[in-house]
Order: structure tokens, then sequence, then C-alpha cells
């Protein structure tokens, strides 16, 4: 049935990309949505595994308590913390305005 | 009302910060300069978990009467924002199957003379953003300034549950709250932007409103007060109270909306994968349990015994680190507790007040103190002079005796010094040494008015039996 | 012979013997280099100046007969996602394209403390996401053996640079296949190692919870000797396993006689390209010869490995890529509006189309309301298949597997369809699931292009991976077949 092939609306899409700081042209909204739909049609093969009572694999290894002593280490020179900056104004870093 | 606290309190004793090595006093220093890959969220860099944070993080919850879990996670905690390294936080969430490094627990203050105890809901350790700079305000600025240098601090979340019901109240149990992080020495609440706080207030009938960046304890009462004027204004009106998020504006001293930041249901926790659980097994807390030093309630019931202070008292100065250490500094020196207290209470609160500076920054040092009531003690000065010398203490640093020296603030005790006052005083009041010598009750005038003439410095009582003494004389010789 | 043809371990005896200099080394990969690029395009930057001058060192070092590294005088070519100090490391993306790091990963300076040469910066899918290259926002890399198709990915430039002779050895890292695909396509080594066993510190995160960094070389015994110097502990790395390290070469040329191997029957099943499967059961026929004990082994779960790799990778990179806001580093809109736009613009502008893609679904699947159906599911998912792989290695040794279900396809021919490109990937991610390690070598040619089966060994057992591997190579009638170009 198309209709229970509708996973995701454009409006969620459009939500999700937002929460994603990614701006959509129409054109990609609708592209995504449909590609969506398929991959997530894909993916709905998962709930044909009954996994009742099985834990989640939270970490592949069974490390545990990797911790580092409270020690200072160099921080980085300060020419080279700034060197990547698209923007900045003196020492600092420049983000745009917040409102 | 209900009101309900998120702190931040940054761990400040950390030498560094939370995930990386990076050094932690950052305070005045030069902006982006106390970075590295990892604070900076440069691609590539992986978080290490600062150990002592865990410790100091067991201890605090131990202190709050927490629950400390056998184990936990940290989470990732998804918003963009610009002082953000990474656009997550590391945080600690309960969610699929994580859990916060703490639950439950309660600390109990005092509101005035009322004993309140309000439930904690959780603690978890997280990472500090960096901090924002605009050009003016938030809303006029055309670009935002971020310095990195805090980003990575560790901090400490504590979250109450909404039971606090005035702004008054919820000053309390942060002085509370800041004393018991001081004793335990884990966060010193004076350093700027050290304890901070968000806070959500209801009142009846209206929406839930947070408001966020309260950065001192003054200010989340200002701020609070501020709220529920501004709500309850609104209901008068008939306006609904929506829920939202506002910010405080400490500059104006207002709250604005501020819809920037997700809500709870879009920030997308999920387990960190660069960082391994943390087991805290039993042995651990109870060295660390051992490990602990006195804490605010335990001082206080030794206040009780070892001073004999009133409760209040014992509860008032131990709501205050610097002030109980204070306190034990100027007893050791000056054997009467019960006056030390009233005075650190009275007047020296007072000043410390109206200078706006805590008792640890302040000039008054606890010799001082003890010196200053030696004088009064010896009757070298009154009362009176003394709050004059305290303010000067408080203001110059200068030792009490060199203060009553430099003003010439000795007690009068000389008899003809005195007399020569008291017989300007008279010739001055005729009509109020006539009522005198009908009526006794009178006298209190003319003693006021020579302690007056003598700038305070007239002995009273020598004062008192010198003017008996002479209207006395006067009645006899009539 | 010119020295671009010779292995890793030969380069650095003959350099260790004074029979050839560093600098020659160097300069015959540069020529190779030079000649080759224009047709197969594997390198995004060559640092031709920076490599001289390391070079000339250790030749001094050899001069005075100093102690010189495992690696002396061997030229490197590091994947685009692996952070070089002072060299442009951009993911081939052009939200990363000037970004210098100011710090190397923990395997750069552990190659360059044994004396190895980092030659260049080799192309890639844009963020690793990709099993083909073409995604690389400098545009695709070719497969050496057959220019017009691709050389699969996502480290293609990695194992096409070291296919075609134009380094003997490379870096890759591998989340869901990205090192043993390639290694697969072009026709040469490649290993995941044991989550844990390769720092990923300086590693740019697509999957961290699945990622490992691993070697790529013509040979097993080069691809032992890489992994040799880049596992072992680091403490800059919270998920790196403390054990002591090494010598990966050591357990090659023992012979095979009574290795339990399983083979794989999900991943030899429906939908796998018939001569992939007859060159992957030749293979098994093969070390039966040499002695191993062949069995068939079912894990029917793994068939579900596909959708839960995706929507745990899809998930942690939707948070790992949020930092690409154009404040600190990288690409950043020109236009002046306030946080969100800029942000929103500059994440739209920087990022390729599958980028965008994976970010989106993955933040729609850690979103509340799909987390418990989606992502928690994988995870559980996960955990199914690590038990049924501890299952399996009660009964055998090893697990052999075709590494990819296809032979190298060609360019433009999957890319319009991303689902059908996630499918390629079906035989390669259930082992970066279980964390395990696993080794691609090639088993056959069919029509001229390389076939790779992968050999998959219980955790931190890549000793046993590469045994076979080498036992294999030794024997295999192809032995030294090198593409034309």
């Amino acid at each position: 049935m198309a209709l229970s092939k509708r996973h995701i609306s454009k409006e969620e899409v459009e939500h999700v990309a937002w929460l994603a700081r990614l701006e959509l042209s129409e054109e990609e909204k609708e592209l995504y949505t449909q590609q969506f739909n398929d991959i997530l049609d894909y993916f709905q093969k998962l709930n044909e595994l009954d996994t009742e009572g099985v834990p989640p694999t939270l970490h592949v290894l069974e490390l545990v308590n990797v911790f580092r002593k409270d020690e200072v280490k160099p921080s980085l020179p300060p020419e080279e913390a700034l060197a990547n900056a698209p923007r900045k104004r003196g020492r600092f870093f420049e983000a745009p305005r917040i409102l | 009302m209900k009101i309900g606290l998120e702190i931040h309190c940054q761990l400040t004793s950390l030498k560094t910060k939370l995930f990386c090595g990076c050094s932690s006093d950052y305070r005045g220093k030069t902006p982006n300069t106390f970075v590295c890959p990892v604070c900076l969220g440069l691609p590539g860099s992986l978080p290490v978990l600062n150990e002592k944070a865990v410790e100091l993080a067991v201890m605090v919850a131990l202190a709050l009467n927490c629950e400390v879990a056998p184990q936990t996670f940290f989470v990732r905690k998804n918003y963009f924002y610009p002082d953000m390294p990474k656009n997550f936080q590391i945080s600690q969430y309960d969610v699929g199957g994580s859990i916060a490094i703490a639950s439950g627990g309660w600390v109990g203050f005092l509101v005035g003379k009322t004993r309140k105890t309000v439930r904690l809901r959780r603690i978890h350790l997280e990472e500090d953003p960096g901090k924002l700079f605009y050009h003016g305000t938030i809303d006029t600025s055309p670009y935002t300034l971020v310095d990195y240098n805090r980003a990575g601090i560790a901090l400490l979340e504590i979250v109450t549950e909404p039971e606090l019901e005035a702004p008054a109240e919820a000053r309390a149990f942060l002085q509370k709250l800041r004393s018991i992080l001081e004793h335990l020495g884990v966060s010193d609440g004076g350093l700027e932007g050290a304890m901070r706080c968000d806070a959500n207030i209801s009142i009846e009938g209206g929406g839930r409103v947070e408001v966020k960046n309260i950065s001192s304890f003054k200010d989340v009462e200002r701020a609070l007060t501020f709220e529920i004027v501004r709500q309850r204004d609104l209901l008068k009106k008939g306006v609904k109270i929506q829920t939202e998020t506002r910010h405080w504006d400490d500059v104006r001293r207002t709250t604005l909306s501020l819809r920037v930041k997700e809500e709870e249901q879009d920030y997308r926790y999920f387990l960190e994968p660069d960082l391994t659980p943390v087991r805290i097994s039993q042995e651990m807390v109870e060295l660390l349990r051992s490990r602990m030093p006195e804490l605010p309630d335990a001082r206080k019931e030794r206040f009780l015994k070892a001073y004999g202070l009133p409760e209040y008292d014992a509860e008032v100065l131990t709501s205050d680190r610097a002030m109980a250490d204070f306190f034990e500094e100027c007893a050791k020196l000056y054997d009467k507790p019960k006056a030390v207290a009233n005075w650190l209470m009275g007047d020296v609160l007072q000043c410390l007040h109206s200078l706006e500076v805590d008792i640890d920054q302040a000039k008054l040092a606890p010799q001082y103190l003890a010196e200053m009531l030696k004088l009064m003690d010896r009757g070298d000065i009154s009362i009176k002079i003394a709050k004059k010398v305290l303010w000067e203490v408080m203001k110059h640093g200068k030792s009490p005796s060199t203060v009553v020296r430099e003003k010439d603030w000795w007690r009068i005790t000389d008899l003809q010094t005195l007399e020569g006052y008291i017989a300007q005083v008279f010739k001055e009041y005729p009509k109020a040494v006539e009522d005198a010598l009908v009526d006794e009750k009178t006298i209190h005038y003319l003693i006021g008015k020579t302690m007056e003439a003598t700038g305070g410095k007239a002995d009273p009582e020598l004062t008192n039996a010198l003017i008996r003494k002479k209207l006395s004389q006067m009645k006899k010789g009539s | 012979m010119e020295p671009y043809k010779l292995g890793a371990w030969e380069i650095s005896q003959k350099i260790r013997n004074r029979e050839l200099t560093a600098r020659e080394c160097i300069v015959s990969f540069l020529s190779r280099i030079d000649s080759l690029e224009p047709k197969v395009k594997a390198y995004v930057s060559v640092l031709r100046e920076a490599v001289l001058k390391k070079a000339e060192k250790i030749d001094k070092k050899v001069k005075r007969g100093e102690r010189v590294g495992m690696l002396a005088g061997v030229a490197v070519a590091v994947k685009d996602n692996i952070c070089t100090k002072g060299v442009k490391t951009t993911c081939a993306s052009k939200i990363l394209e000037n970004f210098v790091p100011p710090y190397d990963a923990t395997v750069v300076e552990r190659i360059e403390a044994e004396d190895g040469i980092v030659i260049g910066k080799t192309n890639m899918d844009e963020f690793a996401m990709g099993s083909s290259t073409e995604t690389s926002y400098f545009g695709p890399t070719r497969n050496p053996w057959d220019l017009s198709r691709v050389p699969g990915g996502s480290s293609g430039g990695s194992a096409a640079a070291v296919s075609a002779q134009e380094a003997p050895l490379a870096l890759g890292s591998d989340t869901g296949g990205s090192i043993r695909c390639p290694a697969s396509f072009c026709g040469v080594v490649g290993l995941k190692p044991t989550y844990g066993l390769v720092s990923r510190y300086g590693l740019i995160a697509y999957a961290n919870s699945l990622e490992q960094i691993g070697p790529l070389a013509r040979g097993t015994y080069d691809c032992a000797l890489l992994l040799s110097v880049i596992g072992g502990y680091d403490e800059r790395d919270s998920t790196s396993v403390n054990r002591a390290p090494r010598d990966y070469t050591r357990s090659l040329g023992k012979d095979l006689r009574g290795l339990k191997v399983g083979v794989l029957r999900e991943l030899i099943g429906l939908g796998t390209d018939e001569a992939v499967v007859k060159a992957v059961l030749e293979c098994a026929s093969k070390l039966e010869e040499m002695g191993a004990l062949c069995q068939e082994i079912s894990l029917p779960v793994l068939s579900y490995a596909l959708p839960a790799y995706y929507l745990i990778a899809m998930s942690e990179a939707s948070s790992n890529l949020a930092r690409y806001d154009g404040v600190r580093y990288g690409y950043r809109t020109e236009v002046d509006l306030d946080w969100n736009q800029v942000f929103s613009k500059s994440r739209r502008e920087g990022f390729g189309a599958e980028v965008k893609r994976r970010i989106i679904l993955g933040t729609y699947a850690l979103s509340a309301g799909y987390y418990d159906r989606f992502f928690l599911k994988s995870l559980k998912v996960a955990t199914l298949i690590k038990r049924s792989f501890e299952k399996a290695f009660q009964q055998v040794d090893v697990l052999l597997a075709p590494t990819m279900p296809l032979l190298p396809f060609r360019l433009g021919e999957k890319i319009d369809n991303p689902l059908a490109l996630y499918m390629c990937d079906v035989d390669t991610v259930p082992v970066n699931l279980a964390g395990l390690p696993a080794v691609s070598f090639p088993c056959g040619f069919h029509q001229g292009l390389p076939i790779g089966a992968q050999v998959i060994a219980p955790p931190f057992r890549e000793d046993l991976a590469l045994q076979v591997s080498f036992a294999y190579e030794q024997a295999a009638a192809f032995k030294g077949r090198t593409p034309t170009l």
C-alpha cells in the first residue's frame, strides 16, 4: 500500500532539517522526503526481529572507568587556536549575531 | 507559586577541564588561550574524563543526601548555539539505560527563622559552554564574540523539585547550597560565574516559565521577583501565561522572551560513544565519604556545643563557610563567642552588604574584630565608637587600635576634661538642667548631649555619675 | 627495478642496507604520482617538499649508522579524514576545504616515529559516507583496474593509490566497510582492526562507535607491518584498549593445518554476484587444500545488520557533524544574517547531498518518538549480531565471506539511488556492529576486475585473519598481478 510507505512527511523533513540546521530547497525537500520513505521502508525490516529483553549494545567493548588524572597539559599556541576561524576579531572568534 | 531551580556550579577546585588537560584557571585570561583540540571541538579530537571530577561529584551527592548511581554514563545533548564548540553538550541524562551520577537528595535551610527542606531531583556532570560577548546588548549586537576558555570546564548541575515558594526562599536555599559546596572544597561560589542558575516559576493559573542566564544569587531573587510581578500583571489583565523560556538581562534587570534553543523533546539525547561507562563501587563511595570534611550541619551542631551559641546563630553562621571560618578564627582570639556572633550577624553583615563584598574579601580580619571587642571590654572605646571603628577598619584595613589612635577616639575618662564638657552642656541647656533637677528621669537628655559633645567618646557611666553629682550639688546649693 | 614497484618492507630493508636511499624512493613515488594522478585521482593533496626533507633526514640517519624505524623511508598515503598537523585535512568536503589541523592523529605520530613518510592525503567519500568515492567534493577516484569504474569507498583514494603503486602503504578508515570495500574493488589487502585496537584520536568522526583506522597494502605482510606500527593503546582515546603492543608480521607463514574456517552462508546467498560466489568458494577450497577445515556457518541475524548499521551510523553522524557551523573552522556562508540562518546556510552550502541525507535521517532516528523504534532497536540488533558471532567462534576459528556482493561498478551507475548504494555494504557492516577484525584480500579476478574475500576473526585475533590472508596470497595463481596503467 502506498500510504503505509509514508513514514516521514515533508513537514517532518523540514522540522528535522531545522533541528540539524540544514537549509533545504523545495526540490530537496521533495526529493529527500521520497528517498527517506524508501529508505525507512527498508529499515522497517528491523521490526521483523524480536528484540524483547535484549539489552542494547551501549559499547561494543566492555571498558569501564577510563579516566585521566587532573593534570594540566599545554593548551594550543595562541595563534593556532584561531588559525582556522573564517572570521575573527582580535582574540575572539566572530560568530553571527543572535537576533 | 512553585519555583524550581537548576544550579550549574563549576567544580572550581579542579586544575583542568572535564574532558581535556587545559587549565581551568581561565578567569581574566586572554580569550581563546586556554583551549585545545578537545575543548574547541576540533574535528578528530576525543574527550577523556577527569577522574577527580567524578570523585568531587560523588562527594557532592553524598553531602546532599543523594543516592549515588552504581553505574553512570555520559550522553550527548544535541542543540546548536554559538557558545557550543561541538553543537552538542556532553552531559548526563536518563535515556536508553543511562542514568545520571546521583538522584534524590535534599537540602535543609533556614528562611528567616523558619526551617525548610527542598528535595533534589538529580545531580549530573556536564561541560560548560564558551562565553559570548556582544557589542552592546544581545538583541542589537551585529555579531557575537566567542571565547572558548570556559568551554569544557566541569559543571555540576543540581536540579531541585519545584518546591520553593518565594524568591527569598530560593536565595536562602542557594546560600546554604553554596555553603555546603564550599565546605566540601569543591566549588568557590565567590568566583565570577562559578555558580549560575536557571529558575522555573509557575504561579497559580499560569504556564511554567523558565528564566535562564542568571549568574548570581542576588539576581535569582531579582529575576524571580521581576517574573512574579510581570506574570501577576498579565494575569490581572486577563492574559494567559504561556510556557516559555526567558532570558535574564542583568544590566536592565528584566527578563525577555528568547525563542532560541530547542525544547526538551528536541535534544536527541544518546550515549556518548567516545566515553566509557563509569562504575562507582560501594568501596569507592565509602572511601570518598571518609575523606569528606565537616559539613555545615555538623559544624552547626559543633557551634551549639563548643561555643554555646543559640541555634539560630549557629545556623546563620554556618550557612556561609567564610563567615563560619571567620567566626571560629575570631572566637579563638576572643573568648566571648556570643558577642562575636552578634557582631558578625549584625554590624559586620550590614557593612558587608553596603560595601558589596563577601567576608573573605573584606578588609576586616578576625584578629581586628577580636581586638576591637577587647578595646570595648577594656573600656577604651564605647559601643558607639566601636561601630565607627568597624566601618573604618572595613574601609581602610587598618587595625582598630590604629584607627582609634589616629582618630583620637579613646574614651574620655579624665574627670577634669569630662567636667568641662558637662559644664558646657549645662550652660547650653538650662531648661534641661531645670527639668532634671525636678524629674531625675530626664537626666538622660543631658547625658546624651554630653556624649554628643564628645563625639561619643565620653565614658557613659562616668558621665552619668558626674552629671548626677553636679545636679545633687546644685540641689544642695539652692 | 623502479622503487615504486617495491613493497613497504622491501623498501625499508633496502634503505637500511643502503641499497637505496629514502630520497630515491620518494622521488620515484612522486614521479609515479605525477604520471598517474591525472587518470586515477587517488590523492587530494601531495606533500612534495616536506617529503623530500624527511627522506633526506632518514638518509642522514642511515649514513650516520643510527637506528631507523620499521617504516624507514616508506611513503604512506593517508586518508583525508585523518588529521595531519599543518596539512589540510578536508574529509573531501567543501566544509573542511581549508581546514588545517594544529595536531597530528596518533596513527600519524606513530608512523613518523617509525620513520614512515606521509606522502599525501587521499580522496574519499565526503566524511567517509559512501562506498564508491563518488561523493567527494573534489570529484571521484578511478579504479586502477578499469578507469571507468569506481574504486569502492569510502577509502577509495587509499586503495587506488596502493593498487596503482602510487604508495606502498595507505591508511584508511572503516566504519561499515570503508577499508575492505575499496581493498576488494582495487585488488589490495585491507584490514579493519578490532574496535579499540587502533587509536581514533585524530580520525574525523563519522560514526564513533563503529569505526577504526586500518592499513591497506598490496600484500598481507605490509598490511601486518603497518598494523604493528599504528596499533596499541593511546590514552587520548578512551575507547582504546590497553594491551601489549604486537608484531603482526610474526604469525605470517604459519600453515593452516587444522584451522577451522566457517563459510558464512548468508553472505554468499541471494543477491551476490555469481562470479563473486564462485571466487569465494574456490578460495575456501584452496584453504582446504592447505589444510584448513572448512564448514558452512549460518548466522541468519546478519541479514538485519544493514539497517541497524545505517541507523546507528547516521544517528551518530548527525551529532558528530553538528560542529561544522563556520565559527571555529570550516566553510562559512558570505551572508550576514542571524546565527540560525548563517549556520543553516553554511551547512547547506558546505555539505554534499549524501552527507545531508545522512544527517537528516540520523536526526530523525534520534528524535523523540522515533528513538526507541529506530536507534534503540538498532543497538539491540547489534547485541544479537555480536552474540551470533560469539556463538560462531565457538565452532570455528575464523569466518570467510565475500567482501562485496558485486564487482566494481561503473562511475555514476548507482549514485542516484542511495538505497541501492547502501545495499553494497551488506557483507561488510556486520563486522563493525560486532567490533570484530576482518581482512579483505584478493581472491580472484573476473573479466579483469578483482574480487575480494574477507576473513573475520574473534576480537584481537588480527593475527589469525592475517595468517589466512597471507597463506592464500602465497598460493594464489594471480600473485603479484598489478593493473596496467
